[in-house]
């Protein structure tokens, strides 16, 4: 009697494994796709592979990589080929996705002094929080730095010190469906966000009858980092300033609220109404999956639209953000450096990974493969570059780009950014400006004087 | 002189020397203690002292530069003004009494029916385990995906089923954020509450309920008599359980809401004030609150036993 208990608890157990198992390898099991195109080229050969073998072979290192898109898919490749040349393994680990996650994440390891990280990526607006840090690069990768944009290069360069090398840029864009603004009888995308507005509309009630899925505008909306660069595009555009200003916060303005109540007003009508927990995934997701006519994103997006197992490969097309009635198209400045921590016991290697990444074959390989945006200026103007990266055209590549208020704030730069996405999420889930602003100004104002 | 008479012999009150195998035995135990006692001066007692001594300071996490220096009482001056603090208190504790009402009461239910003999039993109770065996994160991914308005299956459900009219946005929207984190976690933890139940169902004699059957007892009678009396321990051990739990919830809100302003648990709010802005001081002195509003809680169901034993 006892055994068969024994019997049945076992098997009882059994099945749950199996569940939870098949649960898992099913959750695990998608976008194999992705991978197809990254293969097609192949990484670029590490240059003067044997001196770095002789010096460096045989150390591990962690570089702290991306998640986003194909982010992991080309960092594991490049490792590989990394590895192959020169004999340091490199133990690839994806950062969090949403980027504040990913800011505690180091800053945690940094505050430890841990030596579990020797190369991380840093986000545009880090380096002033992480100098301390970081490693000065600039005796060995300075001359490979003067290829990089010189704006990125100083904003990665604190009191003399080189942190971080520019890795890829990135600004905000507007992808738009082309199939469907012929059949709605649009010549060409929106130029101001009004614009934007009647014609999401128009399209999302005629496609609604086939797709019951199908919407308008999505863009991230969710508290955290990405909605104070997509906030700011809109206040930007809309000639409402920076948010701060000459280190003022300048955010309360009429023209700032106007522009961010009527981005309220389109929230579950023209958006899903959960557009205020979308981050960029999201975003991908409803725009490849062909159920928004118009999504706000950074150029990463335009490699996997264009890619085998999109659903709107070869309707689709992008062009600067809609800008308000009295401003003038923006994108919100974002990017990604790599920085090598002070805490690793295998700079030297750590330092050669950085300077394979960061040289403009791989950032060729990275833009053609990835659609990022190449900090290195000959790699943005390569014509097989530009003809995989449209984005790059001299019409959108030249818009205006706003940065966000890091050098103001420094170490409070993320809890500023707090204060920000946490105030215009609270508009787009129904606040209204005139309630919310003010208080995010009085916020961000106590932050600026403590600093 | 020699006329005093000797005053009488005090009782002896001095403890008796003892002996030299007690000494032994008292050092031998002191020296078996010793490694539980420096786990538990290592795991608790030393964090918990550093966290109120960091409290009194102004200390940042990444303090590259600005040397930390004693601050007093400032950080909790500032704490009793915080209003976002005060909000997450309140969310946390609503949803700590609305879960751990439904799931001791759901688990109460099931506990009772997975007792009782039939045919699969133990299948039954190990497949009722599945949610609990299912990482809150991934658990809470999962059920993200449900509740989307535009793609997740509990709208779609609704729909064809007429119940819904539109596809609703559970997490997004602010009037339904709490009932959808709650239901997320009332259904992952019922059944670890279920489970605890039925244990202490187990020990109850058999021949108690064979003695009221006998005496005309009907099942009703004999649970408010004979199961709910003799399980009351194990209740108590449930309800602390899972009071103290969802008082220190984290993972579903963090991934629910982000760091949505009205939706942060006392947990994210303070993880993301010490790693997030980096003030390590002032989160400590919030860790110290949330601490003391636990323990208001443990002494309530302490006493609550206390006096229910007497």
């Amino acid at each position: 009697m006892k055994h068969r208990r024994m019997l049945v608890l076992t098997g009882g157990l059994g099945v749950l494994a199996l569940i939870v198992f098949l649960g898992v390898a099913a959750a695990s099991g998608s976008k194999p796709a992705r991978a197809e195109k990254a293969a097609a080229m192949p990484a670029p050969k590490v240059p003067k592979a044997a001196a770095i073998r002789k010096k460096y072979g045989g150390q591990t290192i962690t570089f702290v990589g991306d998640s986003v898109g194909n982010g992991h898919v080309r960092d594991t490749a490049l490792a590989t080929q990394f590895t192959k040349d020169t004999g340091i393994k490199v133990n690839v680990v994806p950062h969090p996705s949403a980027s504040d996650q990913s800011y505690a994440q180091l800053a945690r390891a940094f505050s430890s002094k841990s030596s579990s990280i020797d190369v991380a990526m840093i986000d545009v607006v880090w380096p002033g929080a992480f100098a301390p840090y970081l490693v000065n690069l600039k005796p060995k990768l300075g001359k490979q730095s003067k290829l990089h944009l010189a704006s990125i290069v100083a904003n990665d360069t604190i009191r003399g010190r080189l942190v971080a090398m520019p890795w890829f840029g990135d600004y905000g864009i507007l992808y738009y469906r082309t199939d469907l603004l012929r059949k709605y009888g649009y010549s060409g995308p929106p130029k101001t966000w009004s614009a934007l507005f009647a014609m999401a509309k128009k399209i999302q009630d005629g496609e609604r009858s086939s797709n019951p899925n199908f919407t308008g505008f999505v863009f991230q909306g969710n508290a955290y980092e990405g909605l104070t660069c997509n906030a700011l595009e809109w206040i930007a555009s809309a000639g409402g300033g920076h948010i701060i200003d000459k280190g003022k916060v300048t955010i309360n303005n009429a023209k700032a609220r106007a522009v961010l109540d009527s981005i309220r007003s389109q929230i579950g009508k023209i958006t899903p109404q959960g557009v205020t927990t979308y981050q960029e995934d999201q975003t991908e997701h409803a725009f490849d999956n062909g159920d928004a006519a118009f999504a706000r994103n950074w150029p990463y997006q335009y490699g996997i639209g264009a890619g085998a197992d999109s659903k709107v490969k070869g309707k689709f097309s992008v062009t600067v953000l809609p800008h308000g009635a009295a401003g003038r198209s923006v994108g919100t400045v974002g990017g990604w450096q790599l920085a090598v921590s002070k805490f690793s016991k295998h700079q030297g290697a750590s330092i050669e990974l950085v300077r394979y990444m960061t040289s403009p074959a791989v950032e060729k390989f990275d833009a053609i493969t990835n659609s990022n945006v190449p900090t290195i200026v000959s790699v943005a103007k390569n014509k097989a570059v530009v003809k995989a990266n449209p984005y790059l055209k001299p019409a959108i590549a030249s818009v205006p780009r706003v940065t966000r208020p890091a050098k103001f704030l420094g170490a409070r730069y993320n809890e500023a950014s707090k204060v920000v996405y946490q105030g215009i999420n609270q508009i787009l889930t129904g606040s209204p400006a005139s309630q919310v602003v003010p208080q995010i100004k009085a916020r961000l104002q106590q932050i600026l004087n403590s600093k | 002189m020699s006329s005093v008479a000797t005053p009488a012999p005090v009782p002896h009150r001095r403890r008796r020397r003892r002996t030299k195998l007690q000494r032994r035995q008292t050092r031998l135990a002191w020296l078996l203690l010793l490694p539980a006692l420096a786990v538990v001066v290592f795991v608790a007692i030393y964090p918990l002292g550093k966290t109120v001594y960091q409290s009194f300071t102004n200390q940042e996490f990444l303090a590259g530069l600005t040397p930390t220096k004693r601050v007093g009482f400032s950080n909790y001056h500032t704490l009793i003004h915080d209003t976002i603090f005060r909000d997450t208190v309140v969310l946390t504790i609503k949803f700590t009494v609305i879960t751990v009402s439904f799931e001791f009461l759901l688990g109460l239910i099931i506990a009772l029916v997975v007792n009782s003999h039939f045919k699969g039993r133990g299948v039954m109770r190990a497949i009722m385990l599945v949610p609990w065996a299912i990482p809150t994160v991934v658990a809470a991914k999962m059920w993200l995906w449900m509740l989307d308005d535009t793609y997740g299956v509990v709208n779609d459900l609704g729909m064809r089923a007429h119940i819904l009219s539109h596809p609703h946005a559970w997490i997004a929207d602010p009037s339904t954020q709490l009932a959808a984190v709650c239901a997320v976690d009332v259904w992952k933890t019922t059944p670890f509450v279920a489970l605890l139940l039925l244990a202490g169902m187990q020990v109850i004699p058999k021949d108690l309920y064979e003695a009221a059957s006998v005496d005309g007892a009907n099942q009703l009678q004999q649970f408010w008599r004979i199961t709910l009396p003799l399980l009351r321990p194990a209740i108590l051990v449930t309800l602390i359980f899972r009071t103290l739990d969802a008082l220190r919830v984290f993972d579903v809100f963090q991934v629910f809401f982000g760091y949505r302003l009205g939706a942060q648990s006392m947990a994210v709010y303070n993880q993301s004030t010490i790693v997030g802005d980096g003030h390590v001081g002032y989160g400590a002195a919030m860790s110290v609150a949330i601490f003391l509003i636990i323990s208001l809680f443990v002494v309530i169901y302490v006493t609550f036993v206390r006096v229910s034993e007497q």
